[in-house]
């Protein structure tokens, strides 16, 4: 799961698709995921700075994780995989 | 150092800076920006409160011109007059209605010594609404069906076909989505004692609003491309503010377009992108849109690149520019002195 390559975030957490014009504001989690995901981190490396991190479950972070990739999914934020 | 460009005369039309604003004021920014201090900019205006005639720090001088239906004898006696006090090097037409006029005497204005950069007529009639979905259909592109209508009892045949919501557009000017046969008829009415026959019935498209400016060379390329989504409009149907993108689709479709009509001066694309992600063409304007300086913010000064082209200079086509400029629209009361009202009103110049 790779985020696109022209997506434009900054570290305040704004998204902008530039091949669409479509823009988001996330919050500062979703601003420190897309970074990491931008920086090429995998899933399990994300999620294991998570939990490094924060006070959270592994399976509240599954959950989470889930809907976050379902949010990336229908603001066509990811890359098709071929 | 002074180049060929450092003192250049440019006649311009559009000066109407309203809610529905021509595009002269933008193409005169551009021009501005590119061509800086020795510029000399005309304006050519129809009407006595076009605010542009009263932004004497942009337009230097402004001449009333004739209205496109008292002919092209009319228009080009008054341009040779208005050559005569400026010496103009390049004339740019940007409204729709005076196109036809303009087009016929290029080649008087030419041996004038004043350069155009305009299609023919043929590409003119291409693009028409009235035709524009046969040329779709004829070349491969998307386009909402429609229906001509000379005769308000036809809005039926129309609306039978592509149920309400549709839109009922004028021929030159002005568009309603309208979602009831009353509204319907209230706007063929209205669009019909404004331009005539035909009104145009037209498939309603659901999507997101995007708008290509483009520049062609009139052999089947463009110089210049920029594409725009709207994020801001008017009741009118106007971007008041937008952004730009760059998706290599819509450059291909203005490439498709090029190449299909050897397209040669300013045009912009007016398309909608369906939940499927094809581009359908809502209508496509043979001239700079009002937000065309957007195009010289985003690394691509398409009315500069016009002039030179107009001029006979070879323009490399731009490659890139930068997504995610933005623009929003304000208006502003200019204060101006009733004499220059005056001025513009009795004598057509000022």
């Amino acid at each position: 799961m790779k985020i696109k390559s022209n997506i434009a975030t900054s570290e305040n957490g704004f998204i902008f698709n530039p091949a669409t014009g479509d823009s988001f504001s996330g919050n500062a989690i979703a601003a420190l995921l897309l970074l990491a995901m931008k920086s090429g981190k995998t899933e399990s490396e994300i999620k294991q700075d998570i939990l490094n991190r924060y006070n959270v479950s592994e399976r509240q972070l599954d959950l989470d994780w889930e809907d976050w990739t379902v949010q990336l999914k229908e603001a066509n934020l990811l890359e098709t995989e071929g | 150092m002074p180049n060929k460009y450092s003192n250049l005369c440019i006649a311009v039309t559009g000066l109407n800076a309203n809610d529905n604003p021509g595009p002269g004021m933008a193409v005169i920014r551009s021009l501005r920006e590119a061509f800086g201090a020795g510029l000399r900019v005309i304006g050519l205006s129809y009407e006595s409160l076009e605010p542009g005639i009263y932004l004497r720090e942009h337009v230097n001088k402004t001449y009333q011109i004739p209205y496109p239906t008292e002919g092209t004898s009319a228009l080009l006696e008054r341009l040779a007059y208005i050559h005569q006090q400026e010496n103009l090097d390049v004339v740019i037409p940007n409204f729709d209605s005076e196109l036809f006029n303009f087009i016929k005497i290029a080649p008087q204005l030419q041996q004038m010594g004043i350069a155009t950069l305009l299609p023919s007529q043929q590409q003119l009639a291409l693009r028409d609404k009235v035709n524009l979905k046969d040329f779709g259909t004829k070349n491969g592109f998307y386009v909402p069906a429609d229906h001509k209508i000379y005769h308000a009892d036809e809005l039926k045949k129309a609306a039978d076909e592509f149920n309400f919501p549709m839109v009922i557009k004028g021929k030159f000017y002005d568009a309603y989505v309208v979602y009831t046969m009353d509204q319907a008829l209230k706007a063929f009415h209205q669009l019909n004692a404004t331009w005539g026959v035909p009104v145009i019935a037209q498939q309603f498209i659901t999507g997101t609003e995007i708008n290509i400016a483009a520049l062609g060379d009139g052999k089947g390329n463009n110089t210049s491309v920029v594409a725009m989504r709207k994020l801001y409009i008017t009741d009118k149907g106007k971007a008041w503010a937008g952004v730009t993108i760059k998706e290599d689709k819509l450059i291909e479709l203005a490439g498709n377009f090029a190449k299909a009509t050897n397209w040669k001066g300013s045009y912009e694309m007016e398309i909608m992108s369906n939940a499927e992600g094809h581009l359908y063409i809502l209508e496509i304007n043979p001239r700079f849109p009002a937000w065309i300086y957007l195009t010289a913010a985003a690394g691509q000064n398409q009315p500069e690149a016009m002039v030179k082209m107009a001029l006979g200079d070879d323009v490399l086509p731009y490659t890139d520019y930068q997504a995610g400029k933005l623009f929003v629209r304000y208006s502003w009361d200019h204060i101006a002195d009733i004499s220059d009202f005056q001025h513009i009103s009795v004598f057509g110049e000022l």
